[in-house]
């Protein structure tokens, strides 16, 4: 999988929540959603079939986290850091090249 | 110069209002300080009040809309009792939480039930641990002042929390007594602008205010707001030395009368520190070493001048108007904890009384003297004693 493009981010934003508590523990900076790995909440991952992808990009604009993003041949690469499991993508692609599976370690 | 003028605590309330120039006033009418926000809305439909009052559908909608215009970076107010503080609730573990410096007024009563629309303190002694400054005011002149010193407290930068100022229900709320307006130049003066410099709105600087935080967070933040209350100490008696100096009155966390020689000194807090006073008065007139101590400030709990009040004293009778289902009412509680490790203290009584509105009477302060001159004597005593009950209906 490639690497995450919010690595930059993550980092940024660790470095701040390790400073000093704000008054009202205010969020100064935006972007600390990118180190809260909301992933772990997941039960059905999405699993992608590349050969019945036609690149229609619905599961990337439809992904409400977004966790989909694209590789350079504009195939969907899924961040499972952040993927809940929504099924969103799977329910929208309209060839059946991604399924819900349950996931398994 | 400023204005006398004849009003209830909720006018008072009102005209406090007005002078700090609150930008939005979010309220909901309740029983009995309902005629806080008319008041206001008056003064902002008659453009004495440049602000934004918003009509609300209850207390919940009411305070969250204070959080979020106070999130926003604007000075807000709002009035409120009983079961409308009951339904901020939530809410005010969020306000200070992001310290958000919103001064509610609340016309201090009962809970249901049954239904009781008349004075004690549950209301507000029931948010004690909120995080909110608390004052408790003894007449409608204070109800004013009070207001104006919790905006002032609430906006320091070492405290930036919430504040509530609690006025008895009828006994004040609904009550003429002259009050002195201060000029709105001096208020002006005292309060400044407010200009938050943590909560604020500005697109180039975007934040992210009532975060999630994890485990690894959450303790430090409830620490900050722990701490917040500790400096408050401070930055109220600065603020009550700064009042004095600007409107020649005077207020102390706790305001003692007649104590010096005193052998029981009897607690209280609000509108039955003026009965008790008048008691004292009659008390030493019979010989009795008596005095009075009034807490202005609930919280944070004035620790330090309670050690010093108590070293006054042999009994602390605590007289109070609300019921803690551990030991006695919340005053016994805080003052038995203050003290805990004194080398020596007093022995403390607790009274409650006057519940739901039930007047307190001589008579009633005569059984308390009773059973506080018990312990004085060295006889058996009840620490906890109901005064007033009508033991016949039981």
């Amino acid at each position: 999988m490639a690497e995450s493009p919010f690595k930059a981010d993550i980092e940024r934003v660790q470095k701040e929540y390790s400073e000093k508590m704000t008054p009202g523990a205010i969020a100064t900076i935006p972007g600390s959603s990118v180190i809260n790995k909301t992933g772990s909440w997941r039960v059905f991952m999405p699993e992608f079939n590349r050969d019945k992808c036609v690149r229609c990009y619905l599961c990337y604009i439809y992904c409400p986290e977004p966790a989909i993003y694209l590789d350079e041949e504009n195939y969907p690469v899924f961040d499972f850091d952040y993927c809940k499991g929504c099924g969103i993508c799977a329910n929208e692609c309209p060839t059946d090249a991604i399924i819900m599976v349950r996931e398994t370690k | 110069m400023p204005m006398r003028k004849v009003m209830k605590a909720n006018e008072a309330a009102a005209w406090a209002a007005k002078l700090a120039k609150p930008k939005v006033i979010a309220a909901f009418p309740i029983t009995p300080s309902t005629l806080v926000p008319e008041k206001i809305s008056e003064f902002v439909a008659d453009g004495e009040l440049d602000a934004e009052f918003i009509k609300v559908e209850s207390e919940h909608s009411a305070i969250s809309a204070c959080v979020g215009a106070s999130a926003a970076g604007v000075r807000t107010f709002t009035a409120t009792a009983s079961q409308g503080l009951a339904l901020m609730h939530e809410i005010l573990f969020i306000a200070a939480g992001m310290r958000l410096p919103i001064v509610i007024a609340v016309g201090n009563r009962a809970l249901s039930a049954p239904i009781n629309i008349w004075n004690d303190w549950q209301d507000t002694i029931s948010e004690r641990d909120t995080g909110w400054l608390q004052f408790y005011a003894e007449n409608n002149q204070e109800a004013l002042d009070l207001i104006l010193i919790a905006f002032k407290v609430a906006e320091d930068e070492r405290v930036l929390l919430p504040a509530m100022v609690g006025f008895d229900a009828f006994i004040l709320t609904h009550t003429v007594e002259p009050v002195e307006i201060p000029d709105q130049e001096l208020v002006d003066e005292f309060l400044g602008e407010y200009e938050p410099k943590h909560a604020y709105l500005d697109p180039t600087r975007p934040i992210t205010q009532g975060t999630l935080a994890f485990p690894a967070h959450y303790m430090e933040a409830r620490y900050t707001v722990w701490q917040a209350n500790e400096n408050a100490r401070k930055v109220i008696d600065e603020v009550f030395e700064e009042f004095e100096k600007r409107f020649g009155r005077k207020y102390q966390k706790i305001e003692e009368y007649r104590t010096d020689d005193a052998e029981i000194i009897f607690v209280t807090m609000g509108s039955l520190a003026g009965t008790l006073k008048e008691y004292i008065d009659h008390l030493r007139e019979k010989g009795i070493k008596a005095g009075a101590a009034k807490l202005t400030v609930y919280r944070p709990f004035p620790i330090e001048e309670v050690r010093e009040l108590a070293k006054k004293a042999k009994v602390l009778a605590l007289l109070e108007k609300n019921v803690t289902f551990s030991v006695g009412g919340a005053l016994f509680q805080d003052f038995s904890r203050a003290l805990i490790n004194e080398s020596e203290k007093p022995k403390i009584v607790d009274f409650i009384l006057g519940l739901g509105g039930r007047d307190v009477t001589f008579k009633d302060l005569d059984e308390a003297l009773a059973i506080a001159q018990k312990a004085l004597n060295g006889e058996e005593f009840n620490e906890v004693n109901w005064i007033g009950l009508r033991k016949e209906l039981l």
